[in-house]
């Protein structure tokens, strides 16, 4: 069997980022290829190259024996590859058929041909056995027809390499059997298929072979009839790092946090859990898993529709993030750019957003002098690398702008501190010393509330471990039992039964 | 915005550093000097007096929109509130004999309306282009309606010395325009509610997470700036001795465009009460010079587009720099 798709060497780097370190598999022409790793393992940047979206920055991509370099997406698709992604890249105010003729609609006169376009649309949808009227708005269809639109208008683009990027992520039972079906047909067409998922499920049901990357890195090739479901998971992440996490346990400080049966947006289920004063309590899940929005709901920007959350004893009420804030509960969000810093504003003034209110002159006038100060200690206490602290925070690393929220929070009187994805894109260093302010923290009896994506950083950190799955609390461990295949388990989606 | 900026000041050259923090004090200082050496009369008092009460209405309303701005919204209203509150405040005086009684229902009106624009931005989130454009209109209408679409002139004369009389040879407008500089510089800058309004404009969505009442901050500039621009119309009623439901039309770019041309950035975060009175000045200038090299008015229309243009696209290449 030939390889229709190779990727020879492959690196990707983005500034402090080492996304893809030379990466080298083969897809094969004829078989259906499942692409496994966890969050932030590279999947996505992987993806993105063989779409063209990123050009990588050593290696090279190897299509039908010869090396290529895409320079956009359209290069991609001129070549022959599809990517079909989560969010599907479909007009829905347009018809099923000029969607899938969107750049090269048959012309007559400069006008759309209608009549030609309906015919070749029919004839596409023909092709995988799709019966749906090539007129409809596609904003009428179900997720599972669209996605058959985008299959048949990948193969009309002749695509002979097709990648799926979670592909059944929101689809039925039914759709994902008729999916399947589909892809076996492409498959024995001779099409190489990429398949995305964390579904072990699906891919055990359906793919032929299986590459396992870790950290950007490739683990294993091979035939998926070689290997065991816990073997996969045992090599996505089977690792062992340096102990950057300066992990020490803490006597309980006090009663704490607790919250019994919360219900709010994102929530499949009502959340019930504890924290101590002085423990470091994370969450672990996939991404959509549910765990920002709880955070969200704890700190108030998002509206509870059910629940107690008690501190100290004392009920709280969080209407809102000030509300939450003035209670000691505050929040480093997850989209440090969208949601946590003012780009626009100085480090100083990122620093006193919050605490200036209180400690300004009769709660109107600043008080400059705290001002200044302030933002001093805190950016030396977090070593804050800044020329100055009027230096605009878009200007510093992601490291920095996280240590210059955490500056905010310190600078009000903080019983809970719910950290969100808190070293997300930031650099070895930045993280292993954002842990040690995490361990500061609780030392001093705050709750320590951490969500994150990365397996060994849950278990480095963490006391005690949540792990949830599709809007529920799937577990709640303890550390000394947290091992990372258990959790991995405990967060993949349940498994649908599928009858092949 | 770009993601991987990490450029460091301290690798820029010091005339572009200079140049962004004078930014356009520096254009400022130059067409004065230039103006006061190349144009005849400019630099009399007489000139300077009506200079200064030209720019005087454009100040005090600039001195609101900058938060408007700032906070990353803008309000195209002002030039109908500026007319229909100079109208109301003439027909409750004509009515009520009583210059207090029809300051204070211009003022109402202002606020009225102002926070109407507030609460509709900031509550309901409608984008502030479509509902301010909707209460321009509505406002300019309901003028017309209480007019009747014409002037409406005042009887009683003691209101003519706000918009008429001076204080040590300066005008009272001017007096009163330097004031709304000082006052709203001072809130700008030294006050929480000027910070927060930077930061709203920032970035709304961290400036809520930092428990700053983001909506509770928006509505107040509104109102602000509705009140601002009622007073605008009441001194300028008061000066033209009638209200004028016709009077201002085009007022609300004037006015942003002085800001925007200053360096106040139309997607909010950044201004400086300096920016905006060096948006004013220039744009005063180039008018009162335009005026006194007796350039058609038609070409002045020309200008003003050209020097607003040539504004943007300086800012934006100092910003490229950065």
């Amino acid at each position: 069997m030939s390889a229709a798709l190779a990727f020879t060497s492959v690196s990707m780097e983005f500034p402090g980022v080492k996304a893809l370190d030379d990466v080298s598999f083969a897809v094969r022409a004829g078989s259906i290829h499942a692409l496994m790793g966890e969050n932030g393992a590279g999947k996505s940047t992987l993806l993105k190259i063989l779409s063209g979206a990123y050009t990588p920055t050593a290696g090279s991509l190897v299509l039908g024996g010869t090396p290529r370099a895409f320079h956009d997406t359209a290069d991609a698709l001129a070549a022959g590859i599809a990517v079909i992604y989560q969010e599907l890249h479909l007009v829905p105010e347009m018809t099923v058929a000029e969607n899938l003729y969107l750049g090269h609609l048959p012309q007559k006169f400069g006008l759309v041909d209608r009549r030609a376009l309906a015919a070749a649309a029919r004839q596409q949808l023909d092709l995988i056995g799709e019966s749906i009227d090539p007129n409809t708005k596609l904003g009428r269809l179900s997720l599972g027809q669209r996605q058959m639109v985008e299959i048949a208008k990948a193969l009309s683009r002749g695509a002979r390499v097709i990648a799926f990027d979670e592909p059944t992520s929101s689809l039925s039972d039914r759709e994902v059997r008729r999916l399947f079906t589909i892809i076996r047909e492409l498959r024995d067409r001779g099409c190489a298929i990429l398949y995305v998922s964390h579904r072990m499920e699906e891919i055990f049901t359906l793919c032929d072979r299986i590459t396992i990357l870790r950290d950007g890195h490739h683990v294993e090739t091979a035939d998926l009839a070689t290997l065991t479901r816990d073997t996969v998971v045992q090599r996505m992440v089977g690792r062992k790092l340096a102990d950057i996490y300066n992990y020490s346990p803490r006597p309980a400080a006090g009663p704490g946090l607790t919250v019994e049966n919360l219900t709010g947006p994102g929530l499949a289920e009502p959340c019930s859990f504890r924290v101590a004063a002085g423990e470091i309590f994370g969450f672990f899940g996939l991404i959509g898993a549910g765990r920002s929005e709880l955070l969200k709901l704890l700190f108030g920007a998002a509206p509870a529709t059910g629940g107690r959350i008690t501190l100290d004893g004392r009920e709280l009420a969080l209407s809102s993030p000030r509300a939450a804030i003035e209670a000691g509960v505050v929040l480093c969000p997850e989209d440090r750019k969208k949601e946590g810093i003012v780009p626009v504003r100085s480090v100083l003034e990122n620093i006193n957003l919050s605490a200036r209110r209180r400690r300004a002159r009769a709660g109107i006038f600043l008080d400059e002098t705290w001002e200044q100060s302030n933002a001093r200690e805190r950016s030396e206490q977090l070593r804050v690398k800044t020329p100055s602290v009027r230096q605009l925070i878009r200007n510093l690393s992601g490291g920095n702008q996280q240590k210059v929220i955490l500056g905010r929070w310190l600078s009000e009187t903080v019983k809970v501190i719910l950290l969100d994805e808190p070293t997300r894109g930031i650099d070895v260093g930045a993280k292993s010393e954002i842990y040690g302010i995490m361990q500061d923290l609780a030392r001093a009896g705050v709750c320590v509330i951490v969500v994150s994506s990365e397996l060994p950083e849950v278990l480095g950190v963490s006391d005690r471990i949540a792990v949830m799955r599709q809007g529920r609390i799937a577990a709640i461990l303890d550390r000394a039992d947290a091992a990372e295949e258990k959790l991995l388990k405990l967060a993949l989606p349940l498994e649908t039964t599928l009858a092949s | 915005m770009s993601s991987a900026s990490a450029a460091s000041p301290s690798a820029r050259q010091p005339i572009a550093d200079f140049l962004d923090r004078a930014g356009m004090l520096v254009v400022l200082a130059i067409l004065f000097l230039g103006c006061s050496v190349f144009v005849e009369n400019f630099l009399s008092w007489r000139n300077m007096q009506g200079l200064a009460l030209a720019v005087s209405m454009t100040g005090m309303v600039a001195c609101t929109m900058l938060f408007c701005l700032a906070a990353g919204d803008f309000d195209l209203s002002i030039g109908s509130v500026v007319a229909c509150a100079g109208v109301l405040a003439a027909v409750v005086m004509n009515r009520s004999e009583s210059i207090t009684l029809g300051v204070l229902a211009g003022l109402t009106l202002g606020a009225l309306v102002g926070a109407t624009n507030g609460y509709v931005v900031a509550k309901l989130r409608i984008n502030a282009l479509i509902t301010t454009l909707a209460t321009m209109q509505i406002v300019r209408g309901f003028g017309f309606i209480i007019s009747d679409g014409k002037a409406v002139g005042i009887g009683l004369e003691d209101f003519f010395s706000l918009g008429s009389s001076d204080l040590l040879g300066v005008p009272t407008p001017v007096w009163i325009t330097a004031g709304c500089f000082a006052v709203f510089g001072f809130i700008l800058n030294r006050t929480v509610f000027g910070r927060d309004t930077l930061a709203v404009g920032g970035n709304s969505e961290a400036a809520h997470l930092a428990g700053i009442a983001v909506n509770r901050v928006k509505i107040a500039i509104f109102t602000a700036q509705g009140v601002m621009a009622a007073f605008a119309g009441i001194v300028l009623a008061s000066r033209i001795t009638s209200g004028q439901p016709n009077t201002s039309q085009g007022f609300e770019l004037e006015v942003i465009s002085a800001c925007v041309l200053g360096g106040v950035s139309l997607t909010g975060g950044v201004g400086s009460m300096a920016f905006v009175i060096a948006g004013v000045l220039i744009m005063g200038i180039v008018q009162n010079a335009m005026n006194l090299l007796n350039v058609p008015t038609f070409y002045q229309y020309v200008a003003r587009g050209l020097i607003l243009l040539a504004a943007v696209l300086f800012d934006r290449w100092k910003r490229r720099r950065v």
